[in-house]
């Protein structure tokens, strides 16, 4: 069982303030350098982007490195247009993709 | 409101120019090494909102609360010493001595006794290689004590040591914590019983002094950034003993559950505060 990333967005929010975003995934961020306690490298298995839209507009996008942490911590900071969905998209290397929907309400 | 929150937004990129050396580093007294590791330690702690291991308390509900194992249910008829199922404070009294089980015991020793009794599980198999090797995610075991331990943040130590046995495993736990033994005849006392220690990065608390044990015990089960996953107190027990080259100890067992409940003696009243957050 692995968790579902968590996603924290700001209580209360009103049109026009500026908002920090932050995530956090589960993810080994496998750097394809390191070897095995027998010799053999470990492949390298990374989430290599980062997108978010906010109404299917993109707000943000990060490419990942091997230089990455395990369990990325991710935050960035948005000027809030309105009322709206967020979507947050991670791929991982082989085209797999974790997606977390949060809405964000704005009085 | 919308001050604050430009201010949360800008203090990102002032953390950005403590990476070039001109933050906080130059100030305070003390010997410049630690001072500059407290630069690390407290960029590293700021946002706990950053802190993974809470990825593993949202993954130690979730198995708290799934049915699991050969019997097919769930933990809340676990008993943590507050009644079935409750789970809240239940982490600041312990350890404690459970009368159905008729030993004392700390968090991880009772939900693998709940994993045995009540899921079904082989405890043998749960205590073969019970703690992760570096890079992988804590254990079951060991994500469901790091929710547990959640659940008590804020609260502080108050395990009361009062039942004849509970006495007796603090007192075993202060023996064991001061005699040498061994090939290299260590003690957890070698580098424990003084302030100012560390090994690498790591301080090592003095654990004779309460405000530097309340500090240390508050932060376990913590995300160590070194191993990319939560270390439990029993794991941590468990890496003391094989770096003092002594046999290797049970998860569990009256050997660690000693020594944690003498930690725990000395850090009473502590805040707890978890998952810490460690190098």
């Amino acid at each position: 069982m692995s968790a579902k990333p968590r996603i924290r967005l700001p209580g209360s929010v009103t049109i026009g303030d500026v908002i920090e975003i932050k995530t956090l995934i589960a993810h080994p961020m496998e750097s394809g350098v390191r070897r095995n306690t027998d010799g053999t490298l470990v492949s390298r298995l990374l989430l290599h982007t980062f997108e978010a839209k906010f109404e299917g507009r993109e707000v943000f996008r990060a490419a990942l490195h091997t230089g990455t942490a395990a369990n990325p911590f991710i935050s960035f900071c948005m000027k809030v247009p309105g009322p709206g969905e967020f979507e947050f998209t991670w791929v991982e290397d082989g085209g797999a993709r974790t997606i977390e929907r949060v809405a964000l309400k704005v009085s | 409101m919308k001050n604050v929150r430009q201010k949360a937004c800008a203090a990102a990129f002032v953390f950005a120019s403590a990476f070039g050396g001109t933050g906080q580093a130059q100030q305070g007294g003390g010997d410049p090494i630690e001072r500059e590791l407290d630069t690390y330690r407290s960029m590293m702690k700021s946002d706990p909102w950053s802190n993974p291991g809470m990825l593993d308390v949202d993954r130690g509900e979730a198995l708290w609360k799934t049915p699991a194992g050969p019997s097919n249910v769930s933990l809340d008829q676990c008993d943590l010493g507050l009644g079935p199922g409750k789970v809240d404070g239940a982490f600041a009294t312990l350890p404690r001595y459970f009368v159905d089980a008729d030993r004392v015991m700390d968090v991880e020793a009772r939900i693998l006794w709940c994993m045995e009794k009540l899921q079904g599980f082989d405890r043998v198999k749960l205590l073969t290689r019970p703690h992760p090797s570096a890079g992988m995610p804590v254990k079951v075991l060991g994500a469901i004590a790091t929710y547990v331990a959640y659940r008590s943040n804020g609260r502080s130590f108050s395990a009361t040591f009062s039942h004849p046995k509970e006495r007796e495993a603090l007192a075993l736990g202060e023996t064991l914590f001061f005699r040498r033994t061994g090939p290299m005849d260590f003690a957890c006392s070698t580098c424990h019983a003084d302030s100012g220690k560390r090994i690498r990065l790591q301080p090592l608390p003095f654990f004779s002094k309460p405000d530097e044990a309340r500090k240390n015990l508050g932060e376990w089960p913590a995300y160590r950034v070194s191993t990319a996953h939560v270390m439990t107190m029993q794991h941590r027990i468990y890496d003391c003993f094989w770096q003092m080259r002594l046999p290797e100890v049970e998860l569990g067992s009256d050997v660690s559950i000693a020594l944690i409940s003498y930690l725990v003696k000395q850090a009473e009243g502590g805040q707890i505060n978890i998952p810490g957050m460690k190098r």
